[in-house]
């Protein structure tokens, strides 16, 4: 009787596994695909694609369903790297499909890397517009302004993780604790006076804009042209007790203000943003049509780039297929928007951007060894004579064969 | 002489193909072909007006052919002469396809009433405009892929009357009767007129009615301006590039200007003459503006030349009946007379290809672009690849089998083309994100041999698994040379899905910064490179023989037909370029057929008709 460690190897070297975990990929890859209709790209990615285990819902359990994404690329990753471990031995006939091979893994690990580092966001550019950041797409923060000074902000930013567990928090910043009370994902403002009885509508805040609005939570929505609406109601405790109850939402489009200790704060909950150490101004934004059409020709933003050092202080031209590519950034052109006087340009940072690169090449030089050894070859095989017998059915009907003179000179 | 036989059907068929693209002549006295190759504008692009009619009918009634009563067939640029310029008579032709039995009764009108029960004239649909118009709107407002059928076919309609109306908008004002000959009088006054229209009255009061007429065409204009769908008058803006000017916009400069122009004149006269049945006159202003063009746009008028004598070629349609020949020679041929049978399919086949190939280069060479740039030229390009590699095969194994799939598969493919050019013209302009010629010509290029090779083992696999159950044909010797031909094709399809899939990628990330993203269409393309993979190592692990591959490149179908058309109906997605909403019944109609294939598969081979030839050990055939 083998032993279990011998067993296990030899599943995980095995050609069936190989089998097997292709049919899984492949039925998660098309269940993906259609859940997109559903939940949007993003959602399916997260519970499809990076994930190791997938749930779906039986009344009110979840229970598990189908292995994740990273559970059969990983396994897929182990077999590979195993299956070619245990069996590898150079030869020039095999050498093709061993480099393939390794390009497929470097594949893998770069599509398991850009899941885990790959960040995605916006940036909206009005004409003339100047900005030094980016926003998500879905990730929102609850921000504390210290405006005292006109010259400069001071910004403490809360991540919406922290408010939803609820944790008390302390920041060397802040001369007060930050205290969340309550925490809806996406929500609807509604004025105090008309949400009598509406329901989960509780009014808890009482300084700022909370003293006139409440928030009702709503569902989290993944629906590709709807967003969430978080709410946050948080309570400011200074040294000498509390400052207030504050609502703040993403629906709320100013910041509200209050003075502690002599110094102007303005609260605000908004998109989470990734600065930069340039700023990006629009210049022009362009829609080209066909002559007498609304087919789009191209799109393009004319911008200025420009670094506080003056080191880089020069126009850059973003279209379609030709994003900007600056300091580990991909500025593509996105959309627009109000009346074509705003582009939206989607950021990319994605630092593992070379792997598939990589991968491509060797996957190409292994297809064409092994496709080069195969077609010499066949080249070299005698050809295969015509086919002189073919088979016909007698009247009889039983299955005889004729020969055919072989008439071809 | 029997021989010979094949030789000579092929060559005779060569010659019916050769006479088809002999330069088109117009019947009778009028020479509409002249017309036809007149340039316009349309759609950001220059084309003949003959591709103009072509497509417009084929959008409006799903065929290029039309009847007109008492059951005369007229051509395509005849239609556009008449509903533009002899409306009266036109709007009688029965150029509208109705179908759906709620829009007919919505319009009042019975299928009865229809000539070959679903085609309508204007005149017909006039009583209920109005009502059309009414229920469009509300349809308008649901998005069009939660619509219902009627909403589509409404929406259908409407747009079709709106298409209609715009082209005879183009050269005359709709529904004046007198049109021309007002233009006429004011091109022969055209100093009076710039006098009125600049409002200096000085040397002698203009008749009133004339400063009626002159105030009355210059509204006209500017409401032809607006609603025209073509541009067909040529000229140059001021920094010197070419510029296409609708009819009205040309008058609306010639009123304030006091110049004529002589392309807007000669439709003036082409449209006068046709309408007063003058052929002389007729092909003189028609000669003498294409002579025109000739010598200021030679580049131009070749385009359109080559186009025209195109679409009088039909060349698809050509290789349609062609193939579909071969396919039945090649079948009958594994029961009768297989020499010379196969020869005449192969001949054939190749005559078809090359057909194609003509069709396909002259497509590429009009739009100057790789062959693949929509979904309908996708459908030209899988089956000519398709069939390429079966000649390729047939040349190598000359068994009919090449032949058979390759009549199978360029038929199939040239009958999806043909159902998604009722779209109206297929030689689109690019957008936005596909205007890169190389990348079309790299990753779209690629990933289409791929569908090709895919699809065709899956083809190779049908005939396997139809010879084998359901006659009695299907001996050892051939089951093996198909089930060599099934692995050869499905690595060829992995090797092109794979470097298509991965040039794709790097098209994303120089595009968008990102190598893969889960779109769709990204999907789509990587299932067809999962699936070949699971074939390969399936057989390569010995998990499947013969009969199993055969089932699983048949699967092959399936995957690639859900990643062709499949994805594109989801709506959804950064490639959602392709997006149709009718197909999609087909696709499931196409899934299911291949899956009861699979199942007929799955018979114990000893239930199959070729049971007793596959068991015994027949003398090797190489």
């Amino acid at each position: 009787m083998k032993s279990f460690i011998l067993q296990l190897r030899d599943l995980m070297v095995a050609l069936k596994l190989t089998v097997v975990l292709l049919v899984f990929s492949m039925l998660l890859v098309f269940a993906a695909t259609l859940d997109q209709v559903n939940l949007g790209i993003w959602a399916v990615q997260q519970k499809y694609f990076q994930s190791f285990i997938i749930y779906a819902p039986v009344g009110r359990v979840m229970i598990p369903i189908f292995p994740g994404g990273y559970l059969i690329g990983g396994l897929l990753l182990i077999n590979l790297v195993a299956a070619h471990l245990y069996r590898f031995k150079f030869s020039w006939r095999k050498s093709g499909i061993q480099l393939m091979h390794a390009g497929l893994i470097l594949l893998l690990i770069g599509e398991l890397l850009s899941g885990l580092w790959q960040q995605d966001y916006h940036m909206r550019l009005g004409e003339n517009e100047t900005k030094s950041y980016a926003e998500s797409f879905r990730g929102n923060e609850l921000v504390f302004i210290d405006a005292t000074d006109p010259a400069f902000d001071d910004v403490v930013a809360i991540p919406e993780a922290r408010l939803a567990s609820k944790t008390p928090l302390q920041h060397p910043k802040l001369p007060f604790r930050v205290v969340p009370k309550s925490y809806y994902p996406n929500s609807f403002l509604q004025a105090r006076s008309t949400a009598v009885g509406a329901p989960g509508a509780v009014a808890q805040a009482n300084a700022g804009f909370g003293e006139t609005i409440v928030a009702v939570p709503q569902p989290v929505t993944h629906a590709p042209k709807e967003s969430n609406a978080p709410t946050a109601i948080v309570e400011l405790i200074g040294p000498d007790g509390t400052l207030g109850v504050y609502l703040t939402s993403t629906q709320l489009v100013l910041p509200q203000q209050f003075s502690v200790a002599g110094r102007t704060w303005k609260i605000a909950m908004r998109s989470q943003r990734a600065y930069y150490p340039f700023s990006l101004t629009l210049l022009k934004f362009s829609y080209d049509r066909y002559p007498g059409t609304d087919i789009p020709k191209n799109f393009s933003s004319r911008l200025h780039l420009k670094t506080p050092d003056g080191r880089d202080d020069r126009d850059v031209l973003v279209f379609m297929n030709n994003p900007l590519r600056y300091a580990g950034l991909t500025f593509y052109q996105a959309g627009f928007e109000n009346n074509e006087r705003t582009t939206i340009l989607q950021v990319v940072r994605n630092p593992s951007w070379i792997l598939p690169y990589v991968a491509s090449a060797l996957m190409s030089l292994g297809l064409i060894i092994q496709f080069g050894i195969h077609l010499t070859g066949f080249v070299r095989k005698p050809r295969p004579a015509p086919a002189d017998v073919v088979p016909v059915t007698t009247k009889s009907g039983v299955p005889g064969r004729v020969a055919q003179g072989t008439s071809v000179a | 002489m029997k021989k010979h036989l094949p030789t000579f059907v092929v060559l005779g068929a060569a010659l019916l193909v050769a006479f088809t693209w002999l330069k088109p002549r117009s019947r009778g006295e009028y020479a509409r072909a002249t017309f036809g190759q007149l340039p316009t504008l349309v759609n950001g692009r220059v084309k003949p007006l003959d591709t103009v009619a072509r497509t417009s009918l084929l959008t409006m009634q799903g065929r290029q052919r039309l009847v007109v009563p008492p059951g005369r067939a007229i051509e395509p640029i005849e239609w556009l002469l008449d509903m533009v310029y002899r409306p009266g008579l036109a709007d009688g032709y029965p150029v509208f396809e109705i179908v759906h039995p709620d829009l007919l009764a919505l319009l009042g009108v019975a299928s009865a009433d229809g000539a070959g029960q679903k085609r309508f004239s204007a005149r017909q649909l006039e009583p209920k405009l109005r009502e059309l118009e009414r229920q469009a709107k509300l349809a308008d407002e649901v998005e069009s892929a939660t619509r219902t059928p009627f909403q589509r076919a409404v929406v259908q309609l409407r747009n079709n009357v709106v298409l209609y109306q715009r082209l005879q908008g183009t050269f005359v004002a709709v529904g004046s009767d007198d049109f021309l000959p007002r233009l006429t009088t004011l091109e022969k006054n055209l100093p009076a007129a710039q006098a009125l229209m600049n409002g200096s009255h000085g040397s002698g009061v203009a008749d009133p009615a004339f400063g009626k007429t002159v105030l009355e065409l210059s509204r006209e204009f500017s409401t032809m301006d607006t609603f025209s769908y073509l541009r067909p008058i040529p000229t140059q803006d001021p920094g010197g590039n070419e510029q296409w000017k609708t009819t009205g916009a040309a008058w609306t400069d010639i009123l304030s200007t006091g110049k004529a122009w002589p392309a807007a004149s000669a439709f003036v006269r082409i449209g006068t003459a046709w309408h007063d049945r003058q052929p002389d006159t007729f092909n003189a202003a028609s000669q003498e503006m294409f002579e025109l063009l000739q010598s200021t746009r030679p580049d131009v008028m070749a385009r359109c030349a080559v186009e025209a004598r195109f679409n009088s070629a039909e060349p698809f349609t050509t290789s349609m009946a062609l193939y579909v020949t071969a396919f039945l020679l090649a079948v009958l041929s594994w029961l009768r007379w297989p020499h010379a049978l196969q020869r005449m399919a192969f001949g054939l086949i190749v005559l078809a290809f090359l057909v194609s190939t003509a069709g396909i280069g002259i497509r590429m060479w009009l739009e100057a672009r790789p062959p693949v740039t929509n979904l309908y030229s996708s459908a030209l390009f899988v089956g000519w690849a398709a069939v390429a590699l079966c000649l390729l095969l047939e040349h190598f194994f000359r068994n009919g089998i090449g032949s058979v799939a390759a009549g199978l598969i360029g038929f199939a493919t040239l009958l999806i083309a043909h159902h998604l050019a009722l779209g109206g013209d297929t030689l689109e302009m690019m957008r936005a994100v596909l205007d890169s010629n190389f990348w079309l010509a790299t990753h779209v290029v690629t990933i289409t041999v791929g569908y090709s090779a895919t699809f065709l083992a899956g083809f190779l696999a049908l005939i396997h698994v139809f010879r084998g159950a359901l006659t009695r044909t299907l001996d050892q010797a051939t089951a093996r040379a198909l089930g060599k031909m099934i692995y050869g094709i499905i690595c060829f399809a992995t090797l092109f899905s794979l470097v298509g899939t991965v040039l794709g990628g790097i098209w994303a990330d120089q595009s968008w910064g990102r190598f893969w993203g889960w779109d769709p269409k990204e999907n789509g393309a990587l299932l067809i490179v999962i699936w070949n993979a699971i074939i390969l190592h399936a057989r390569w692990g010995g998990l499947v023989r013969e009969r199993g591959l055969a089932m699983l490149a048949i699967g092959g179908n399936i995957v690639t037909a859900w990643s062709w058309f499949g994805v594109n109906m989801l709506g959804v997605g950064l490639h959602s370029y392709g997006f149709m909403d009718a197909a999609f019944w087909w696709l499931i109609g196409f899934v299911a057929s291949q899956l009861a294939v699979v199942l007929l598969a799955s018979l114990p081979e000893a239930k199959w008709r070729s049971a007793a030839l596959l068991a015994s050990r027949a003398p090797a055939l190489r």
